[in-house]
């Protein structure tokens, strides 16, 4: 059991919650509430890498943290190594992969709500953030709960990108995922299994613990 | 009405759907905004509250302005101090009875809140329920927790947006008796929107009956009822007995003017705008035809006697509604509701001869609509 693998990958899934929950409530909302020209292309923009094979995203963002490009170069200068096949590379990578499965149940949530409460919430003379906090949050709570699952999940699970991103360094950039193909590669099904088994249960305990969330915020609306 | 006191709403615009209004309501009174779907009533009441923004217009209330587009000011609408008391309520599903008035009442002091929001559920006879969720309670009790809610933001003026439509007659018409009983507490005035004008004729001081967005006509619901300003409004207001003829005098001195309608002379109350010869549509409130009976005379059987006969006769429970054709005219028939034990004992039925008077101060002129104006 690679232990040091796993707790990568948790860690991993872990950051890209973090930085993924406020960035997708933002934008959620923004796309859920307000009339934003052009609208439909932000959201296929957003959507792409539910479609687009991770090979192909890893590729393009294999390119972007390159020190050739802009992005790697600027990165380079600020913090003095590149950003393919480290951590942060990862994270980054691991961060625009998710967005679709961050923003859109969470957009789902806020376009739920109906736009008479919003408006009896100013009627009360709420202010916006008072309106955001103690009306619209908790009504959206259930779908911003399934965005930060179906994030971290997906990114325990996430293989071809971080393979291309971040390649296979121990301690590094070697996730769960890739421990796994890399005991079957050497025949050591065993060990495999294991991880396999570890990986299977803690999705199930995450996926259950939100159901139960949700399954309270939704008692407390009966 | 000066600016200083009550709320003056002038709103213009052209689209989304065209706006026409000009409107004053005094504090304390209750102005129904009456019009068929469509007609921009929610929108109007939506542009009082700053949900809603007309291309031009003016709101004032209680001598502050909220909304001039001449000087540019368009008040946010958590800064107009408005309760709107939505069709579906609209109450915060996750919050309690207690919690959402609580929310209501964020500018009082802390220590006052609560009292103040226990208060106001038992103005509206709410107590014991206030840990309920909106889901915990009946659609009567929900309406009651949104009118505790938007009064307890002490409104500057309150606006009811078709609050009995959701609930069932019987609650209906007892929610429609506490707003009667509660009003007399109230100093702001009162906007309620509905399309149903029995409702606006039992709870509002005045009626304004709106169609494509314009206003037609404000006036007591009696007025408005009884002397519509055009054929329009009458046909709005379900005036049935609405019909064509041509003025041919006055006599003043009996307070008359008389008509000639399908050959035979009516008087009618005296209108001095319409000279004889003029073309007018004139209309009689149901109410003012009285039935004779077929035994022995009736009262005012001699004021504008006409008699027809009944075309269809469909009994409605208690009531049967009739249509009478007068002479040739088919087109114009008169409508009648008559109890039903009384058309039983009269032997009134389709086929039957039947007689009535018209009250002569009861009929109404008005111009004439050019054809097929506010189809």
């Amino acid at each position: 059991m690679e232990w040091d693998a796993l707790w990568l990958s948790v860690r991993l899934g872990g950051l890209t919650v973090l930085i993924l929950l406020p960035l997708a409530i933002v934008v959620g909302r923004l796309l859920a509430v307000t009339k934003v020209a052009g609208k439909s292309l932000i959201e296929a923009s957003l959507a792409l890498p539910i479609v687009l094979p991770p090979t192909v995203i890893g590729l393009y963002l294999l390119v972007a943290f390159g020190a050739g490009s802009w992005v790697g170069a600027l990165w380079q200068e600020l913090f003095g190594h590149t950003l393919v096949f480290t951590f942060e590379g990862l994270l980054i990578a691991s961060v625009i992969v998710n967005i679709p499965f961050a923003v859109q149940p969470i957009q789902r949530a806020f376009e739920a709500i109906s736009p008479e409460l919003r408006e009896a919430a100013a009627c009360c003379g709420l202010s916006r953030w008072r309106s955001l906090w103690r009306i619209e949050l908790p009504l959206a709570w259930p779908g911003i709960m399934t965005g930060m699952v179906l994030t971290f999940a997906h990114t325990l699970g996430e293989f071809g990108v971080v393979l291309m991103v971040g390649g296979n360094i121990s301690g590094e950039t070697r996730t769960i995922s890739i421990a796994i193909y890399d005991r079957v590669q050497a025949f050591d099904n065993a060990a495999a299994g294991k991880m396999a088994g570890v990986l299977l249960l803690i999705s199930l305990v995450t996926i259950a613990l939100s159901f139960l969330f949700a399954q309270r915020v939704g008692r407390r609306d009966d | 009405m000066t600016e200083t006191a009550g709320i003056s709403i002038r709103l213009e615009q052209d689209f989304p759907i065209p706006l026409n209004i000009d409107l004053a309501v005094d504090p304390g009174e209750i102005l129904a905004i009456v019009g068929p779907s469509g007609s921009g009533k929610s929108t109007c009441l939506r542009a009082v509250a700053g949900l809603h923004k007309p291309s031009i217009g003016r709101i004032v209330c209680n001598g502050a302005t909220w909304f001039d587009t001449a000087a540019g000011i368009n008040l946010d609408a958590r800064r107009r101090r408005v309760g709107l008391v939505f069709q579906s309520y609209a109450l915060f599903p996750h919050l309690t009875t207690l919690e959402n008035v609580l929310e209501a009442l964020r500018d009082r002091p802390p220590e006052r809140r609560r009292h103040e929001a226990l208060a106001q559920l038992a103005r509206v006879r709410l107590e014991g329920l206030e840990e309920r969720l909106p889901r915990q309670l009946s659609g009567g009790q929900q309406q009651r927790v949104a009118v505790a809610r938007a009064l307890a933001r002490r409104p500057d003026v309150l606006l009811l947006d078709e609050p009995f439509s959701a609930v069932d007659r019987v609650t209906r018409q007892r929610l429609q008796r506490e707003l009667a009983e509660l009003r007399h507490d109230l100093e702001m005035p009162i906007l309620l929107v509905t399309h149903d004008l029995d409702e606006a004729a039992r709870l509002a001081d005045r009626i304004c009956v709106i169609h494509h967005g314009r206003s037609l006509q404000t006036a007591s619901p009696e007025t408005v009822m009884a002397r519509p300003q055009s054929p329009l409004v009458a046909r709005l207001v379900d005036l049935r007995n609405v019909f064509s003829g041509v003025v041919t005098g006055h006599r003043a001195e009996a307070g008359k003017t008389l008509l000639e309608w399908q050959g035979r002379c009516i008087e009618a109350r005296l209108s001095k705008a319409f000279p004889p010869g003029a073309a007018v549509t004139w209309c009689i409130p149901a109410d003012s035809i009285i039935v004779h009976r077929r035994d022995r005379p009736s009262k005012g059987e001699r004021e504008n006697p006409v008699s027809g006969i009944v075309r269809e006769a469909v009994r409605l429970g208690q009531t049967t509604e009739l249509v009478i054709v007068v002479g040739d005219d088919v087109r114009q028939p008169f409508h009648l509701e008559i109890p039903t034990h009384v058309a039983r004992r009269n032997g009134i039925e389709v086929g039957a001869a039947i007689g009535f008077s018209l009250r002569a101060e009861a009929v109404h002129l008005m111009t004439p609509e050019p054809d097929g104006a506010g189809q």
